[in-house]
This record gives structure tokens, C-alpha cells and sequence, in this order.
């Protein structure tokens, strides 16, 4: 199942980079296993997709890039939305359609996540940085909001 | 019209036109350049605008390339020109960290840059193919000297984590011996007769001359210990001079089977990409060169720290109203006749604008990559030193993914400063969620996997994340097919008074070159509306 995910993902990973700039998808090696850390938290997925999987994980080493640690959001020339306190919320297939198709600027993660993790990291943001909402998302759910194959 | 012309002859035109309308603009484009009619660069040297604007006025949002191209082309032939930029200086993606210098990124934490004088290292485009002729004629025509970049450096290293123990190998001998082998496995298929269906006997006899030149096989057609293979994979000792000349051939050929697990082919073939084939360049003393250059043309006619929050246009003017982005205080606004706009689809689709349905659908449609890059600053230049790699690019496995060594000031005394990492994909994201000392200290960490030395000679560093770039929001557009086919036509038309330009508006993404032709086109198909 992991493999036959891999394969076309890994194409477009690297089309896209030959697109980009060609350099850094010039080699990777068969996803084996996240890159064991050497001295903090954080998790480097070995291949195309992202290899963390509990929400903590998942928020700790993509979403706050953007939308920071505290999930307060940031502004500048634009700004990223805060996820602390979001009425968007209310609902969790707002946030897993989301991070499933993308917004705008920001990129969908329908081929780097599966149902799995993007139902972990909802229902992460959903309960934590003072957000309280006690629903959860399924897998099975999230499956339900990707395009018919 | 000649009744003696058949109706199923089509004239040149007419077929471009079928062929464009059928499969698009890109197979107009190749057709075309099969038919002699156009050459592989749309930049046909310095753009000629003629006709009269007659003080038409074009307010251009974004000092980055693109906006300057336009600011400097459109007030050399009589517009009346004003620029707004969000940040402190011209150049935008065009960027040069230097010591001295400080950055703060989204979340508010500043990094200041600690290298040695004369050191830097160039967050954004770092490099410029030879056949980008519209940035590289800019350089040309400000005078901004140029070096050349090392695509490919057959003494650097590829090393997985994965394969011969961790240990780096030379991309010469991973080079030589997958291509070697390759061509000995074709010359056995050929001399054992397992190709007789698919090869003539004469190409046959040609097959094997040039696999025994391609993969410096020897008289048997092998590919074995001995001079071919050492001319290719470097020897066990190099041919020398006096009484200690005598070489030694390479014995160690990395087996097949291994070589071909090792995945190491796939870093192999970074050289022969179109945009990566010799010759590249870089300004020297950064790539801010670029942008510097052009601010000197036409640094009297922007407005910095200038953060446009609404983009208004009316049947005869567009206003744009913008607000100090340090000081905040009252929103202020420019006025013009025109407005080119090349801020980033990331911070554009957020901003107000009235333009049509399908313009807003194209700026909404592009989501914008990760990418970061971190600079690492060393005591000494152990690449070089240690190693003899000067310039070039190592490629990794590990999350850093590239080590690139400077392709300048070889063999200078004193301090050095590597790329020491340069991800897209998962890893960007992931060294994005890093706070920066930390990214720095992973690619540290990562580095010495690959030269020990990083533990007793790295310095400082500097990490720049480009969704934490508060004035992009990412590194560049991603389009796909699918993207490009709905959206890009309405992204690059002109809207009422208002069009766009940037990387994003070209099929050349997260290039400089994409911003000038970008640029270019824009100010073009503006000029012709004018004096229409």
C-alpha cells in the first residue's frame, strides 16, 4: 500500500523540483524510515511524503511553519490565519478539506498525507492552542473528501 | 482571393494558429521554432517600445526584477513611472545575506548574519543558465561582472545514508562506474546476439564502438581495472612525475548490483537538465549584484516600506492605497493610469482587487513551495584544504538534501561559507517548522555525516525559510498542467487597467529569467493598449 502511494508521488516530486531548480530531488533514496533525529523532536521524512503520525507531530514539523508554534498566525506583506481561536473550526471538515485541496497560497497535502494523518492533525488543532471542540475526525471521513479515483 | 488555391491549403499562419488553438501555446511555440521563424529565447535583446505614451502614468507595485525591468523600461520611453515596495530595499527574491546584515522572518524572530567580510550567501536565485539572455543582457548592459557557477563537480560527493556504510562517494567514480557498467551490460547483450531484432549488424559493429568510448571500455569491451577505466574513475595513483611517476590503475570498482541499490545514479544526471548545462553564472559578489544594478537606474521612483492593502481601478484610473509597513499609521494612496502589478500571488490573493472573475480565480489558484536554505560560515575552507572540491554541488540523502561549496575566492586564506542545505518537499516544511538556530544547527549536524570537519570548524549560520519571508509568504509558484491550462491565459491578460508580472506569470517558476520575460511581455502588450 506505502509503495504503490510512493511511486507517482515520487514522479511528481520530481518533476516539480526538475521544474524548480533541479537540484534537490536529484537523489533520493527508497523512503525507509523517518530520519531518526539527533537531538531534538523534530522528524525529516525520508521520501516524497511526510512521515510523522500523531497530530502533535504532524502540527510540530509542517503547520507551524506557517501558522507558528503558538497557532496564533503572522502577518507581514500578507499574513498566514491563526488556528487558535478560528471559528473556521467549528466544523472539522473545513480544516481537513483544507489541508486535503489547499487555499490560495497554500499548498494541498492530498499527495504527502494520508487520511490517517490529516484526521490526527485536524483533531489536534482542533483540541489544543485553547480551541475545545470535543468531535473528532475519522479516516474514513477524510477518505470521503477526496476526489472520486 | 485565388480561386486556383485549394481550401485544404493552409498558410503558414493559419496552421500556427490550428496548431495553437489545438494543443496550446507551448506547441504553437515548438512548432514554430521547427519552422525557422523564432529562436529558442523569447528575449530578443533590449526591448523596443515605440510610439508615443504621451504621459501616461503606470503605478508598479513590487521592486523586485520584475517591477524594475518595467520601472526602468517604461520611464525611458516617457511614462510617468511610481513604484511601491513593501520592504527596505529593491531586489525582493533577489537577495544577498551578507555580515552584518540581519533578517527578521514571520514569528518575529531576527537572525543576524555573522560571516567574515567579503562572505554571503544568496537565499533566493543563486545562479543563471546561459541561455537566460534577458537577465544575463541586463548584466551586461549595467555592467554587472559575472563568474561562473559549478552545475557539476566530478570530485564532489553523493552519499547516502543508505548504501557503501554511509561513506561519501566521488561523483566521478559513481559517474564513471554506473556508466561503465551500463555499457559493458549493452556490449555482452550485443556481442551474445540478444539485440539482433532490434540492431542492424552493421549499427551493431558502430553500437560497440561507441558504448567502448562512452563507457572507457577496454579492448574486450570490458569495463575493468586499467587505463580506460582509471582515465575516467581517477587512478590508485595518479600518473606523477620523476622516479615516483609510474600510475597505478583504480582496482575498486563499486559492483553492479550494490551501485545500482544505492540509488547514487539518480544524482548523477543533475548536469545534463537544460537549466543546469554548463554554462551557468553568478554575479560576482553575490547575486544582490542584479538588483543593486537596477536600483541605481531607478531607485528615485520607489517608495519603500510601502504594504498595499487595496487595488482599485475605475474606468479611467487605478488607485492604490497602502500603509507604512513599519510605522503603520494612516493608509496613503497612489494614483496612475495604469497599474502593473507583480506582487507575489501569496500576498496578492489576500489583498483587495477588483479585477474580473477569472483574473481573481488565477490569483487564488497557485499555492506557493516551501523551499529553504541555510549558509554556513567555517574557519577555515576544509573543502578545499582537505578534499580539492572547488565549487560544485554534493548530494545527500539527508534531510540537507545539498552541500554547495562557494564557486569563488578558491584557495583564500582565512574563513569560508557553504550551503549547507537547500530542501524542497517534506524537508523544507519540516526545517521551516524549525526556529532558526535550529535549522542551522540540524545542517550541522546532518553536514558532518558527510565531512567530519564541520564539528571543529563551523562558526555561525543563517537559515531562511521562505514561507517565514514576510514579504512572499513561499519560495515561488507551484503551477501544474492542470493549473496552467485553467488559469495562466487569465492571470497574464490585461484586466481594465491592471496586469501582472513576476516568476509567477511565466512557464519559467522560481527563475529571474521568468521575472524579466514576465516583465517584459507585460509592458509590451501595456504599451501597445497605450498607444493603440
Amino acid at each position: 500500500m506505502k509503495n504503490t502511494k510512493h511511486l507517482p508521488l515520487q514522479i511528481s516530486r520530481r518533476r516539480l523540483a526538475l521544474a524548480l531548480l533541479a537540484t534537490c530531488a536529484a537523489f533520493t533514496t527508497h523512503p525507509v524510515q523517518a530520519q531518526s533525529d539527533l537531538s531534538s523532536g523534530a522528524v525529516f521524512s525520508r521520501g516524497p511524503s511526510f512521515e510523522q503520525r500523531d497530530g502533535k507531530s504532524l502540527y510540530e514539523n509542517i503547520c507551524q511553519g506557517c501558522h507558528m508554534p503558538d497557532a496564533k498566525g503572522a502577518v507581514g506583506a500578507g499574513h498566514y490565519p491563526a488556528l487558535a481561536g478560528n471559528t473556521n473550526l467549528a466544523t472539522p471538515l473545513y480544516p481537513a478539506a483544507i489541508v486535503l485541496k489547499g487555499l490560495r497560497s497554500m499548498p494541498a497535502f492530498s499527495d504527502e498525507l494520508d487520511d490517517e494523518q490529516i484526521a490526527q492533525v485536524v483533531n489536534y488543532v482542533r483540541s489544543h492552542f485553547g480551541n475545545k471542540y470535543k468531535d473528532t475526525i475519522t479516516a474514513a471521513k477524510v477518505k470521503s473528501l477526496r476526489p472520486a479515483k | 482571393m485565388s480561386s486556383s488555391e485549394s481550401p485544404s491549403t493552409l498558410t503558414r499562419r493559419e496552421l500556427l494558429t490550428l496548431i495553437g488553438s489545438i494543443a496550446g501555446s507551448s506547441a504553437s511555440y515548438t512548432a514554430m521554432a521547427g519552422m525557422g521563424l523564432t529562436t529558442p529565447s523569447n528575449y530578443n535583446g533590449p526591448i523596443k517600445l515605440d510610439g508615443n505614451p504621451k504621459g501616461a502614468s503606470v503605478l508598479i507595485l513590487g521592486a523586485g526584477l520584475a517591477g524594475m525591468v518595467a520601472a526602468y523600461e517604461l520611464r525611458k520611453v516617457g511614462y510617468k513611472v511610481q513604484v511601491l515596495e513593501y520592504n527596505n530595499r529593491a531586489g525582493g527574491r533577489n537577495w544577498t545575506l551578507r555580515g552584518g546584515d540581519s533578517y527578521t522572518e514571520l514569528g518575529g524572530i531576527t537572525q543576524k548574519c555573522e560571516f567574515d567580510k567579503g562572505l554571503y550567501i544568496n537565499p533566493g536565485p543563486w545562479r543563471i543558465p546561459h541561455h537566460h539572455h534577458g537577465v544575463l543582457d541586463y548584466c551586461r548592459r549595467f555592467g554587472v561582472a559575472l563568474e561562473p557557477y559549478v552545475p557539476v563537480n566530478y570530485n564532489a560527493f553523493v552519499h547516502s545514508t543508505q548504501a557503501f556504510g554511509g561513506k561519501p562517494q566521488r561523483f566521478r567514480e559513481i559517474q564513471s562506474d554506473y556508466q561503465g557498467q551500463v555499457a559493458e551490460l549493452l556490449a555482452k547483450a550485443t556481442q551474445q546476439h540478444k539485440l539482433d531484432e532490434l540492431v542492424t549488424k552493421e549499427d551493431q559493429e558502430m553500437l560497440l564502438e561507441s558504448l567502448k568510448d562512452w563507457g572507457a571500455l577496454d579492448e574486450r569491451h570490458a569495463y575493468a581495472p586499467g587505463r580506460e577505466s582509471s582515465e575516467r574513475r581517477g587512478y590508485e595513483k595518479p600518473p606523477a612525475g620523476g622516479l615516483s611517476a609510474v600510475p597505478v590503475y583504480s582496482k575498486n570498482i563499486i559492483p553492479f548490483g550494490p551501485l545500482l541499490h544505492s540509488h547514487m545514479w539518480s544524482a548523477i544526471g543533475a548536469g545534463q537538465n537544460y537549466e543546469m548545462q554548463t554554462m551557468l553564472f553568478q554575479p560576482v559578489g553575490g547575486m544582490d549584484q542584479i538588483g543593486t544594478a537596477f536600483k541605481s537606474q531607478v531607485n528615485d521612483l520607489i517608495q519603500y516600506n510601502a504594504k498595499v492593502t487595496q487595488i482599485k481601478q475605475e474606468p479611467n484610473k487605478v488607485t492604490v492605497t497602502y500603509i507604512d509597513s513599519v510605522k503603520g499609521g494612516e493608509p496613503r494612496t497612489a494614483t496612475a493610469d495604469w497599474c502593473l502589478c507583480t506582487i507575489p500571488l501569496s500576498v496578492l490573493s489576500q489583498i483587495e482587487i477588483n479585477v474580473g472573475d477569472d483574473m481573481q480565480a488565477a490569483i487564488n489558484a497557485v499555492p506557493y513551495a516551501a523551499s529553504t536554505k541555510v549558509g554556513l560560515q567555517f574557519k577555515r575552507r576544509f573543502w578545499e584544504e582537505d578534499e580539492h572540491i572547488y565549487g560544485g554541488i554534493t548530494y545527500t540523502d539527508l534531510p540537507i538534501r545539498v552541500i554547495a561549496y562557494p564557486n569563488t575566492g578558491y584557495h583564500s586564506a582565512g574563513k569560508g561559507v557553504l550551503l549547507g542545505g537547500y530542501m524542497f518537499g517534506p524537508n523544507a516544511f519540516e526545517f521551516t517548522s524549525l526556529a532558526p538556530a535550529d535549522r542551522v544547527r540540524k545542517a550541522v549536524e546532518y553536514g558532518a555525516q558527510i565531512h567530519p570537519q564541520y564539528k571543529t570548524e563551523f562558526e555561525n549560520g543563517i537559515a531562511v525559510a521562505w514561507h517565514r519571508v514576510p514579504w512572499t509568504l513561499g519560495c515561488l509558484g507551484v503551477w501544474s498542467d492542470e493549473r496552467r491550462a485553467e488559469h495562466y491565459q487569465n492571470l497574464c491578460q490585461i484586466d481594465g487597467r491592471i496586469l501582472l508580472a513576476g516568476e509567477h506569470a511565466s512557464y519559467i517558476p522560481g527563475w529571474q529569467e521568468g521575472a524579466v520575460l514576465s516583465s517584459l511581455d507585460a509592458i509590451t502588450r501595456l504599451h501597445q493598449r497605450v498607444v493603440a
